[in-house]
């Protein structure tokens, strides 16, 4: 899958809003989605197939309804591939420059 | 009754053949490489145990289970508890694996469900299985998993 996708996906805040709702609650149905969103069923289904093209949610059927997970494995591999390599430097930094600010205090 | 309704489904693409996921989830010296554990059982048929074991010399048994279903190299249905909670069966959730090639890759689907709203095992969980599934990808397309 491809980062590009993610990032895409990712670059709009009705598609950043729609994955906040899912976090909060998990398996939520189109119906219920468009309610917390107030947009129009047509584009909330839009932007979920963007969102579900980008691998950063997955639908179950369940009877007639259709349910929808946020999946944050693509998410991870980002903060893997993008962040965690950082953070090493990030922290020693933000440790040296503590320490810096501690002794003017002196 | 308890409620056991929460659910969660996690979706990765691999870049490998569906044999290789079967194996990477159960056997023993490949889940250690990349998920710091080894999933150990003796057959993985439908009825017999598997158990979660920390892949260092203390060799903690974390978590158990019964396998449910096994269709390899397709799917794997198995519960899992804590040791600690073992006896008790409201601390048993489901975890099915389905894995189906798409083109030139691999979609493996994890499927955690009949867990309890608000448990600790819901928290761990939702924090684990991106990790391992990121580290899962790692591992079968590069040769290394990623840190724990």
């Amino acid at each position: 899958m491809d980062d590009g996708k993610v990032f895409k996906a990712l670059a709009d805040s009705s598609r950043r809003s729609l994955l906040d709702r899912l976090c909060d609650e998990n398996g939520q149905t189109l119906g219920q989605l468009c309610e917390a969103m107030d947009m129009t069923r047509q584009s909330v289904t839009q932007h979920l197939a963007l969102l579900e093209g980008a691998n950063l949610i997955s639908t179950t059927r369940r009877g007639r309804e259709k349910l929808h997970f946020i999946n944050p494995v693509p998410l991870h591999d980002v903060y893997e591939r993008w962040i965690r390599k950082f953070e090493t430097a990030r922290l020693s930094l933000l440790h040296d420059l503590k320490e810096q600010l501690e002794r003017k205090d002196e | 009754m308890t409620d056991k309704s929460a659910s969660f489904i996690y979706v990765t693409f691999i870049r490998t053949t569906p044999e290789k996921v079967f194996e990477a989830i159960t056997k023993p010296d490949v889940t250690r490489r990349y998920w710091g554990h080894e999933n150990v059982s003796e057959d993985w048929q439908p009825g017999s145990a598997w158990q979660h074991v920390r892949a260092n010399d203390a060799r903690t048994v974390d978590l158990v289970g019964t396998v449910l279903e096994s269709d390899p190299p397709r799917r794997l249905v198995i519960n899992w508890a804590n040791e600690s909670q073992q006896s008790d069966p409201d601390q048993y959730s489901r975890v099915t694996f389905d894995i189906a090639q798409q083109d030139d890759l691999v979609k493996l689907t994890v499927t955690h469900d009949e867990l309890q709203p608000g448990s600790g095992m819901l928290n761990g969980i939702s924090k684990g299985w991106p990790h391992v599934l990121s580290s899962l990808k790692s591992y079968l397309e590069t040769g290394e998993g990623l840190g724990l």
